[in-house]
């Protein structure tokens, strides 16, 4: 009897929802089991780091690799994964482009550490911050360093396939599970490396059942301070929904929902910097010549930077701003 | 020579962890370190960010509860609005939240906590997992906890707009309302959770509470430490995961303190320690003393057994009636027991389903006034409700236009970190003394000692492999390995 | 001090139909303008995708200039309305991205303006030498070694 291929799920820098999406393919997850063995996946089983250090290069046939490269813990799995694995899947926004933990490359990352530290609530009257070895009384004990910036998997590693979402829609974890159980028996290949997988090839604004007109912004809303048209384009109505750059595959849940696409499902095939195409979208359909009028609607964008690069922020270009790398001048 | 062992890193809790457990000459355990690694700075990267966005941004920061971070956000972000939603969003959002936690106890339950009581912490490592539940209960049963995790995340979804990080709480309220149908779904769906959560205590009574030895593990003096309880009560003092003033109990069950949410800063403070990333907890007017129990110590604990300690019933009948079995069983109020919050979890899930069927046939419930415009300025507010873990506090600050300026964030399961390093600590001790050589069933119950505490995500997959391999290095302090053990 | 003065990297996107014939015409004049600005002819200042400019400072300019035809002269209409509009909100972001609102610069030049275009050039040159330069990294290193993270003297 063949032994059933390996299969592992990591979590570096990441919330757990990736996780959670992978439950919720309900019954699917019984396939998985079935045709594969679960090697490696903190959150369901015991297997520790040293297990996946003495395993064989290349063992583990497939990995999904979830959360954000934030300090040398993360960055040394990625590695390690990568070495052990045939098939390295960046799976979720963290993976594939940093998401909301990539938010911290706005700053110094030794303001992350000490806002934790000096809340209202913490009692710190020392001014004490972690240390990443620390001498106890007993023996000496370690945490890991945080790098200076959020990385994406493939900026540490050699990526096999990407897969957008925060977290990957579970219908889209399904049909991949089931697409790489066939190639496990030979019924289907495995699409060109470095493809995006579980995602459509359009943007949301595809899916989006709302009625889209031309566009002519005259403003920009608040999402609490109109009466909003469940039925007309949220863009349209003013709401900043980032539609237009953003990865169709979600079915377009939030703006069905009444709430703007927040861009969770990444870039559109084909863009290299997701921020730079939405703000060229919006830019596009603000309806005014002169720059005056031009400002006075681009002011009710509070939050530019937020707004562009809320999950793409690590994986664009710029990759983080200024305070997080500029040495201050002596 | 100190003998050192790791295990790292810790399974099936959210996020990350590692014990460091070191040993003294006689090879007693001379201290515990329960380390938490990680820091990604929400409490920072937050700032110039929308309030509104909030209840979208802190979704992340959990992706098993994203329902508690985003309810909380929704409540602090009306309340820096100063606009109180209309009833039929409060209706919404708290079904919505019933619905959730139906979900995430169930799968703590079946998944997590389950295992290690309906197999036994020494049974094989092979069949101490949800598999070994399922061949133990039966196929249909394996079927029911599916459904169970399917329903409650389809009501997520109804109300919510999405299953993982849910979308339409904005300040004022919501931005969408259910239609009758809907409705319909979700009170059918909730007929069923009542039923499944009853037969999840059943499956307790008679699998856990009908073996002597399981029963002699839960009173034992081994998990059992005294300290505060936390949890929410509405007006009559009865448990509310959504709604209500935080109210304290000492270690005798007597009323300690009993706050609105928005003064918790006068009564929670966060200690410090330079070997972990997470801050510990503590009673400001008991005063942090150290890893120590009891009424002098300002350490206190979160979680379903705070919840019920801290309240004085449950509001729904069947729940309620469940609640009183369980302080008879277990000798009165409160129950110091941590291998007792499984039991207490259950109760939840019990509350939890009522709840859910209660809300979801208010007539109010599918009433298109699901959204009010905030008129009022912009400034400071506090949201919080009850995560599954823990109380869960966020409070925001935020300019004249409503821009995010500061956060501070007390996480529910934070609440319990201390009291969690306590129980590995005392665990550890008890397990791994002079002359016993470290066995792999010793090394499971010292996982038992923070499993119980459901820390975040208590999610595992509906299947398991049959092995739950642990390794073990003990080193010398020089730093060779004496000795490797492992499980396979 | 050092002696060596600092030059400016900046590129400049032109368009086909105004600005770049009035570089043409400031060369061909033989009028002075600074060496720094490298010129990247778009057939439309519309057709400057925000990326362009991302990936300039990203890949080591100190400065980006932005150049078309005056509002109304557009060859292809309005699309340097288009060029407006995204001028003004990537300078937003580019602003809290930390990187400073003058070294991103758009200006009109119509054919005939060669003597205006080589002096908006220089102007530009010297605003950016004062803001000195950006060298975005490639490698993002340790600010310092986490001091924050110091021993805790008992």
């Amino acid at each position: 009897m063949t032994a059933k291929p390996k299969f592992a799920m990591y979590w570096a820098a990441s919330c757990g929802g990736c996780e959670i999406a992978v439950l919720n393919t309900h019954e699917k997850i019984l396939d998985l089991d079935a045709n594969f063995d679960v090697v490696f996946w903190p959150v369901a089983m015991d297997a520790k780091y040293k297990d996946v250090e003495a395993m064989e290069d290349g063992s583990i046939l497939l990995t999904l690799f979830n959360g954000g490269i934030r300090n040398d813990e993360n960055e040394h799995m990625a590695k390690l994964l990568r070495q052990k694995s045939k098939i390295l899947v960046a799976f979720g926004s963290c993976a594939t482009e940093g998401c909301i933990p990539g938010l911290a490359n706005l700053s110094d990352v030794r303001e992350i550490i000490s806002t934790a530290f000096n809340t209202i609530t913490t009692d710190n009257p020392n001014g004490i911050y972690p240390m990443t070895s620390y001498d106890m009384p007993e023996g000496e004990i370690h945490i890991p360093t945080l790098l200076p910036v959020l990385k994406t998997l493939d900026q540490v590693v050699d990526v096999d396939y990407f897969m957008p979402g925060c977290p990957p829609e579970s219908q889209q974890i399904a049909a991949v599970i089931d697409l790489v159980i066939q190639v496990v028996h030979g019924k289907a290949e495995l699409p060109p490396k470095g493809t995006v997988i579980g995602a459509g090839n359009s943007t949301v604004c595809d899916e989006c059942k709302r009625t889209r007109n031309v566009k002519v912004i005259k403003s920009f809303e608040r999402i609490w301070n109109i009466a909003q048209d469940p039925a007309l384009c949220l863009l349209e109505q003013g709401i900043p929904c980032n539609g237009p750059a953003t990865r169709s595959g979600c079915n377009a849940r939030c703006p069905t929902a009444g709430a703007q696409c927040i861009g969770c499902y990444g870039p559109a095939e084909g863009v290299v910097d997701y921020g730079a195409r939405l703000i060229s979208a919006f830019a596009s359909v603000i309806d005014a010549k002169e720059p005056e009028e031009i400002d006075r609607i681009l002011d009710g964008l509070v939050d530019p930077i937020g707004q562009f690069y809320r999950f793409s922020l690590a994986g664009s270009l710029l990759k983080a701003a200024v305070p997080a790398w500029k040495k201050e001048k002596a | 020579m100190t003998q050192h062992i790791t295990i790292d890193p810790i399974t099936r809790l959210e996020g990350h962890g590692k014990i460091e457990i070191f040993l003294n000459d006689e090879g007693d355990v001379a201290n515990t370190y329960f380390q938490i690694p990680e820091l990604r700075g929400f409490e920072r990267f937050c700032v110039g960010r929308p309030v509104e966005e909030m209840p979208l941004l802190t979704n992340r920061i959990c992706g098993v509860c994203p329902e508690a971070h985003h309810m909380a956000a929704a409540k602090a972000a009306d309340a820096v609005y100063h606009i109180d939603p209309p009833h039929t969003a409060k209706l919404l959002r708290e079904l919505l939240y019933s619905a959730f936690y139906f979900t995430d106890h169930t799968t703590h339950f079946y998944a997590l906590g389950g295992p290690d009581f309906v197999m036994g912490p020494d049974a094989p490592v092979a069949e101490r997992n949800i598999l070994g539940v399922i061949h133990k209960v039966g196929l249909e049963t394996g079927g029911k906890v599916i459904q169970a995790r399917k329903f409650g995340h389809n009501v997520v979804e109804i109300i919510g707009g999405r299953k993982v990080h849910p979308c339409t709480s904005i300040p004022g309220g919501l931005t969408k309302g259910i239609t009758e149908d809907e409705r319909k779904q979700i009170e059918e769906m909730g007929r069923w959770a009542i039923e499944f959560a009853q037969f999840s205590l059943k499956l307790f009574n008679d699998i856990v509470l009908g073996n002597k030895q399981y029963v002699d593990l839960i009173l034992g003096d081994f998990y059992t430490h005294h300290t505060y309880y936390m949890g929410t009560v509405d007006e009559n003092n009865k448990s509310n995961f959504y709604n209500g003033m935080v109210r304290v109990v000492d270690p005798d069950g007597k009323e300690f303190a009993k706050y609105a949410p928005k003064d918790y800063a006068e009564h929670i403070a966060e200690h410090v320690e330079p070997w972990t990333y997470l801050k510990f907890p503590y009673l400001k007017k008991v005063g942090w003393k150290g890893f120590v129990d009891g009424k002098d110590s300002g350490i206190y604990m979160a979680t379903p057994l705070s919840r019920l300690n801290a309240s004085e019933g449950m509001a729904t009948p069947r729940a309620q009636e469940e609640y009183e079995r369980f302080y008879s069983t277990l000798g009165g109020k409160p129950v110091h027991q941590r291998l007792a919050i499984h039991w207490a979890r259950l109760v939840e899930l019990l509350y939890a389903a009522e709840r859910w069927v209660e809300l979801a046939t208010d007539p109010e419930i599918t009433s298109p006034n699901f959204h009010t415009i905030p008129t009022e300025k912009p400034t400071e507010g506090v949201g919080c409700v009850e995560a599954p873990r823990g109380t869960l506090t966020h409070h925001y600050w935020t300019d004249e236009r409503g821009i995010v300026t500061k956060v501070n964030l007390v996480v529910g399961t934070t609440n319990n970190y201390a009291p969690m390093s306590m129980s590995i600590n005392k665990a550890a001790r008890s397990l791994i003394t002079k002359g016993k050589v470290v066995t792999e069933g010793m090394l499971n119950m010292v996982e038992m000692a923070f499993r119980a505490y459901d820390p975040c995500f208590g999610c595992a997959t509906h299947s398991l492999p049959g092995q739950m391999p642990l390794e073990v290095t003990i080193r010398d302090a020089k730093g060779e390995t004496i000795e490797v053990l492992k499980r396979d | 001090m050092s002696n060596e003065k600092f030059e400016p990297v900046i590129i400049g996107f032109t368009c086909n139909w105004c600005s770049y014939r009035a570089a043409d015409m400031a060369g061909t004049a033989r009028m002075k303008y600074a060496p720094n600005v490298r010129l990247i002819r778009l057939m439309c200042s519309g057709r400057l995708d925000p990326t362009f400019v991302m990936k300039a400072f990203a890949n080591g300019a100190d400065g980006v200039l932005i150049t078309g035809c005056h509002p109304g002269d557009c060859h292809y209409v309005e699309q340097n309305y288009k060029a407006l509009r995204r001028f003004l909100l990537l300078r937003r972001v580019l602003t809290q991205m930390g990187i400073e609102a003058g070294r991103l610069k758009l200006f009109w030049a119509s054919a005939a303006e060669g003597a205006i275009f080589a002096a908006e050039i220089n102007k530009f040159v010297e605003e950016v030498r004062a803001l000195g330069p950006l060298t975005w990294p490639t490698e993002f290193q340790p600010i310092a070694s986490i001091p924050i993270m110091q021993e805790v003297t008992a």
